[in-house]
């Protein structure tokens, strides 16, 4: 329809596709048979790259942004709405899946970063942007970028979701700490964990964070997925997890299924039965610092 | 007055929230058991063809749709879908608004738009609603008993049929709470079917 929007329903608009996101999930695929899969499950988007994290942690060398020829196959293939990842501070790759017109781009440690100490202006762009966190202040640093979504980092490519609640639980627990703080603390606390103070005071007021924020990074089970859930999650992305599981399409399922009922521990119980075997993985605490993805970012 | 909001996928906590500030009692629907005693259903927006499969896998589908043949029922977005008597590409899934709509109509998410909107029944007419459209659908044909509440750029975006009630844009992600109130209008006058009709035709003004 081509119309034009101002900042601020830019913002409403993209926060607000993050909003229809919630409880559901989210699926890294690297073609267009997986997207169907995916869809099929009952995936709420798809995350397109060329490899998932699990491969790009065995290939080692340079991760860049996919092949746009490898989105487009599968933005065609699927209904749902398509995500795909840049490099952290990699403007430009940014600006080329703008281009290609995904729904939404994950500017993502995973990959490895162009710049290593800025991430990318965000608010500059149309198209909006999802970024990783490990605690409140790299939270709400890149809201004030101008992410409209914000996701753990977990450890991704692991099959090991303890970082991934670390994260989580060190978010919520920043929030409580803001919550309960007299007004007068807030500025200092704003220095101390390098948040724009506006920020901290809608996180205050809202007891959350402004924008939705997904569990990401070694989710496997869908234990794991109900469990991020229960630790206040909207949502969650499950990356190396399905495609690289003994069978993809029962796993991807039983995980969607997970996220909507992870509050009944009878149907769980169901749906994680005869699964077959998850990703084999690696334990995330084995990882040398140079191995560790959530490290990125700052 | 107790109101469901189907609560497998989407922003059915920014309902629930909307709801609260009318006074209402929301119920997280997720289970087809879950439907008892509500005086209204609301189907969110998020993605239609995760909620059809989640609600497929346990008879929630055509509980909804029993549900839909008495009692009020509200689609927004992703709802609208679920609600069509057709879709194009896909089978339908409740059909209970005799409408024909397109998924992702206007594009990818560099497409989706805010526009004001005047919607027909609603208080303080002369007030535009902020309508946010969100990789909306498209409703392509409204069947005779179809009234269209709202258009932008002629094409209808919020309808009503009888106790059903359907739009392609978002008021839970604004402050305006005139589409709430105006469904829970439809919810208080109850289920009664009898002044709906599939006969009148397009032109009739919406009571509320």
């Amino acid at each position: 329809m081509n119309q034009t929007t101002n900042a601020t329903e830019t913002s409403l608009l993209n926060k607000g596709l993050a909003q229809m996101f919630k409880g559901g999930v989210i699926m890294d695929v690297v073609n267009a048979d997986q997207a169907r899969i995916a869809q099929e499950a009952g995936a709420c988007a798809v995350m397109a790259l060329e490899r998932v994290p699990a491969d790009i942690r065995a290939a080692g060398g340079v991760a860049r942004m996919s092949d746009p020829g490898m989105i487009r196959e599968i933005m065609a293939a699927v209904s749902i709405p398509v995500m795909a990842k840049c490099r952290i501070g990699h403007f430009v790759e940014a600006r080329i899946l703008e281009a290609v017109g995904v729904d939404y781009i994950d500017e993502s440690e995973v990959l490895t970063p162009a710049d290593e100490e800025f991430h990318i202006d965000k608010a500059t762009f149309r198209v909006p942007f999802v970024c990783g966190c490990r605690n409140l202040g790299e939270a709400l640093r890149r809201i004030a970028e101008g992410a409209a979504m914000i996701r753990t980092k977990g450890e991704a490519g692991t099959g090991d979701v303890v970082e991934a609640v670390r994260h989580a639980r060190t978010v919520q627990s920043g929030i409580r700490h803001v919550c309960a703080m007299p007004s007068e603390e807030l500025v200092s606390y704003a220095k101390e964990i390098g948040a724009p103070v506006e920020l901290l005071r809608q996180v205050r007021e809202l007891g959350r964070l402004p924008v939705v924020n997904f569990a990401a990074g070694g989710v496997a089970t869908p234990a794991d997925a109900a469990l991020m859930m229960h630790l206040g999650m909207d949502g969650v992305f499950v990356g190396s997890g399905i495609f690289k599981s003994g069978d993809p399409a029962k796993r991807a399922k039983a995980i969607v299924q997970a996220v909507t009922h992870f509050n009944d521990p009878a149907i769980l119980a169901e749906i994680s039965t005869n699964l077959g075997p998850a990703m084999s993985g690696v334990a995330a605490r084995t990882l040398d610092s140079a191995n560790q993805m959530a490290a990125r970012g700052w | 007055m107790r109101v469901g909001i189907l609560a497998l996928q989407g922003a059915f906590a920014e309902h629930a929230a909307m709801l609260a500030g009318l006074d209402a009692e929301a119920v997280p629907v997720r289970l087809p058991a879950h439907l008892e005693g509500l005086d209204g259903l609301i189907l969110p927006g998020g993605e239609s063809t995760s909620m059809r499969r989640l609600a497929g896998l346990t008879g929630l589908d055509s509980a909804m749709r029993a549900f839909g043949a008495e009692r009020p029922v509200w689609g927004v977005c992703a709802g609208l879908i679920l609600l069509a008597a057709c879709i194009r590409d896909e089978d339908p899934c409740l059909g209970l608004l005799d409408i024909t709509v397109e998924r992702n109509a206007y594009g990818h998410q560099q497409e989706s738009f805010v526009a004001d909107l005047y919607v027909s029944g609603l208080e303080k007419p002369g007030m535009p609603l902020q309508g946010v459209f969100i990789r909306a659908p498209r409703v392509t044909r409204c069947g005779g008993g179809v009234q269209v509440l709202a258009q932008v750029q002629g094409q209808p975006v919020a309808l009503r049929q009888g106790h059903i009630l359907g739009s392609a844009f978002h008021p839970e992600l604004t402050t305006d709470n005139r589409m709430h109130r105006y469904f829970l209008n439809m919810c208080v006058a109850g289920s009664a079917p009898k002044e709906t009709s599939r006969d009148r035709g397009h032109d009739e003004v919406a009571s509320g």
